[in-house]
Formats: structure tokens, C-alpha cells, sequence
């Protein structure tokens, strides 16, 4: 394993900026990007949520409902780039 | 091993499998198809065995299916879709639940290792199912035509945002719902599967391989980190069969009500948890119809 990750450093490291080089880097960034905005949201419904749930326990079977709901939506963008990391 | 799978360092050895019976026709056996029969039978087993006695006090593994049957009855279908239209959903969700939770669980059954939804053609083809379904549910319910109404034009939407809300809304509804319902479940269990591969592999890579005094610490750092995953994927494993369903639920309950109803509906929920807080509308109810059933 080591073997052919050291021969894919030499191949790489040694002949500069390559196509293939920029691909990986694509793949990296498409995912990393795509991660940002839905990292945020998920916490903010999070949050949200357990506030709702602190406040008014009662009804926290509404609030995780809808809680999972809003997780759920929020999370499909993430894993779209996800996805798109292994088409580019 | 490890090495001459790495060495080849082609991707698709992770997503090609080789056909084991019928090959080149549209019924083909490859591994995935045998697990996917292995999860069909493992969900018919753990009900047919859960009620085959049909004790009146549940004892053993009949109380783990009837409460497995009575969380996505109570929790899902009565929660989400209502009392009444809940119940005659509920068998179809809660075979959904458990279908997919099995195919969910191969992931992390030693031996396996792989989850039967990680290809695209079963989420597919679930969501694909789900899409019939709530259209199918909202044209015979609200009419065909007024169906389609309420959904490209919600009521109570001023006239100059109705042109703009009717392209958002057609592409939400009709396109980005069963893509992303399928994309969910699929991308979730194929990046759990990869992220235990990589960490499974560089573990044994360290410590069976290749190992010298700098490699086993690492090695035995991945293994913990591998150790704890298999515990995260646990939970992945459940939160996207509960997703998949109640987003299916939801679909089926928006379709039956409509735009109009069911905001009427949530306000008057909330409206009642608030002016009667020992009388609140929604997981009481739900518990008062365990009860009675």
C-alpha cells in the first residue's frame, strides 16, 4: 500500500501542475465547499430544535418530527456534493 | 490481498460486481441481489417470528416486533399523516422502515460489510415508489386537476409571486423530492461504507502489511477510530430508514391535505399546546391511540 502511495507521490510531486493533480483537487474542493453552508444549517436546526424542546417539552414530538424534516432537507445539499465529488 | 486490490487502483472494483446467476439478462444474480434477498428474508423472519404465537401479553421477540411496528405506526404514520389516514398507511411505512433498515444494517454485520442501499438502483427505486404513491394518493383525494392546482399554486400567495412560486414549487415537488429522497439514503450509506473501507484497509495495511515501530501506533489509532464509526454508522443506520419514511409520510400527508388544510391544521396544533398545556395535541394523542388499539 505504502509502495504504490510513495510511487504516486514521486509521479505527482515531481512534474508540477498536472490535469490530474487539479482533478483531485476538484474533488476535494466540491466536497469541502458543498459541506460549509449545510454544516451551518444543521446546526442551526439543531439548535433551534433543542431550544424549542427545552422551552415547551410538550410538545417535543412535533419538534423532532419537524426537526428531522429540516435535517433532512438541509443534509440532501451536502450529500449532492457528496455526489457531484464523484462525477467531476 | 490488500495490496494487489490497491495496486490496481481503479475505483470501480468498489461499484462492479461479478454476475453469479442468469448473466446478461435483466434478471442477473450478482452479491448485491443475494443480500438484498438476505434482507428481505431477515425482515419477513423477525415478524413472522414476532407473531406467529399472537400472545395477549407480548413476551421476547414478539415485544420487540410489535413495538418495532407500534414506533412506526405511532411515531410516523398517526404523528405525520393524522389518526385515520395514518393507520391504512401505516403497513406500507412500516415495511418501507424495516426494508430499508435491514439492507441498512448489512453494512455493519462482520462478514458483510456491505449495505445493499449504497447502489443507486434500490434507493431508486424506493423513491420511485414513493413518488407514484403521493401522487397517486393526492389526484385521488383533492381530483386530478385541483391536485395539481394546489400544489403549483398554493392558496394565499399574492398574484405577482404566484408565476415564480409555481416554477419553484414544480421543481420541488416533482423533480428535487424523489431525487433527493433517493440521493439521501444512497449517498449516506455508500460515504458510511467508504469511510469504514478506508479505515478497515489502513488498518490492516499498518498492522498486517507493513508494519515497523512507526506504523502500529497509527494502525492501532485507526482501528479505535474504525471501532467508533461502526457505533456512528448504528445511528446513521436507523436516523436514514426513519428519514426515508417520514419524508415519505410527509409526502403522502402533504398530498391528502393539500396547502390550505394542513397549514390551518399545524396553526390550530400549536394553538392548542399553547392555551392547554395538560391537553397538548401531539405525541398525547398518538399515545391515547395506543391505548385504544
Amino acid at each position: 500500500m505504502f509502495e504504490v502511495a510513495l510511487q504516486l507521490a514521486q509521479e505527482t510531486g515531481g512534474g508540477g501542475v498536472t490535469d490530474e493533480g487539479l482533478k483531485s483537487l476538484a474533488h476535494g474542493l466540491v466536497f469541502g465547499l458543498a459541506a460549509i453552508g449545510p454544516g451551518v444549517g444543521v446546526g442551526l436546526v439543531f439548535s433551534s430544535a433543542i431550544e424549542a424542546m427545552a422551552r415547551q417539552p410538550e410538545t417535543a414530538g412535533a419538534t423532532r418530527t419537524t426537526m428531522f424534516l429540516g435535517f433532512a432537507l438541509i443534509e440532501a445539499l451536502a450529500l449532492i456534493g457528496f455526489v457531484l465529488a464523484f462525477i467531476v | 490481498m490488500v495490496l494487489a486490490q490497491v495496486d490496481e487502483l481503479d475505483p470501480f472494483h468498489l461499484f462492479i460486481w461479478d454476475p453469479i446467476w442468469f448473466e446478461g439478462t435483466a434478471f442477473e444474480i450478482n452479491r448485491v441481489v443475494l443480500l438484498m434477498f438476505l434482507a428481505s428474508a431477515l425482515c419477513i423472519g423477525f415478524f413472522w417470528l414476532g407473531s406467529r404465537r399472537g400472545s395477549l401479553v407480548p413476551k421476547g421477540i414478539q415485544n420487540l416486533a410489535e413495538s418495532a411496528y407500534f414506533f412506526v405506526r405511532d411515531q410516523i404514520a398517526i404523528d405525520v399523516i393524522g389518526p385515520k389516514d395514518g393507520l391504512r398507511f401505516a403497513p406500507y411505512l412500516a415495511t418501507l422502515f424495516f426494508f430499508i433498515f435491514f439492507m441498512n444494517l448489512l453494512e455493519i454485520v462482520p462478514g458483510i460489510n456491505f449495505p445493499v442501499t449504497s447502489r443507486m438502483a434500490i434507493p431508486a427505486m424506493l423513491a420511485l415508489l414513493t413518488y407514484i404513491i403521493f401522487n397517486v394518493v393526492g389526484m385521488a383525494r383533492q381530483g386530478g386537476i385541483s391536485y395539481f392546482k394546489d400544489t403549483l399554486f398554493p392558496p394565499g400567495v399574492p398574484m405577482v409571486v404566484k408565476p415564480l412560486l409555481a416554477i419553484i414549487e414544480l421543481a420541488s415537488v416533482f423533480i428535487f423530492r424523489p431525487l433527493t429522497l433517493a440521493i439521501r439514503l444512497f449517498a449516506n450509506m455508500m460515504a458510511g461504507h467508504v469511510l469504514l473501507t478506508i479505515f478497515f484497509l489502513f488498518t490492516h495495511g499498518f498492522l498486517v502489511v507493513d508494519f515497523n515501530v512507526l506504523t502500529v501506533p497509527i494502525g492501532i489509532l485507526t482501528g479505535v477510530v474504525a471501532a467508533g464509526l461502526i457505533v456512528f454508522e448504528m445511528l446513521v443506520i436507523s436516523i436514514q430508514a426513519y428519514i426515508f419514511t417520514m419524508l415519505t409520510a410527509f409526502y403522502i400527508a402533504e398530498s391528502i391535505h393539500g396547502h390550505g388544510e394542513h397549514d390551518e391544521e399545524e396553526a390550530h396544533d400549536v394553538g392548542g399546546a399553547r392555551a392547554d398545556p395538560a391537553k397538548p395535541a401531539g405525541p398525547h394523542v398518538t399515545e391515547g391511540m395506543a391505548e385504544v388499539a
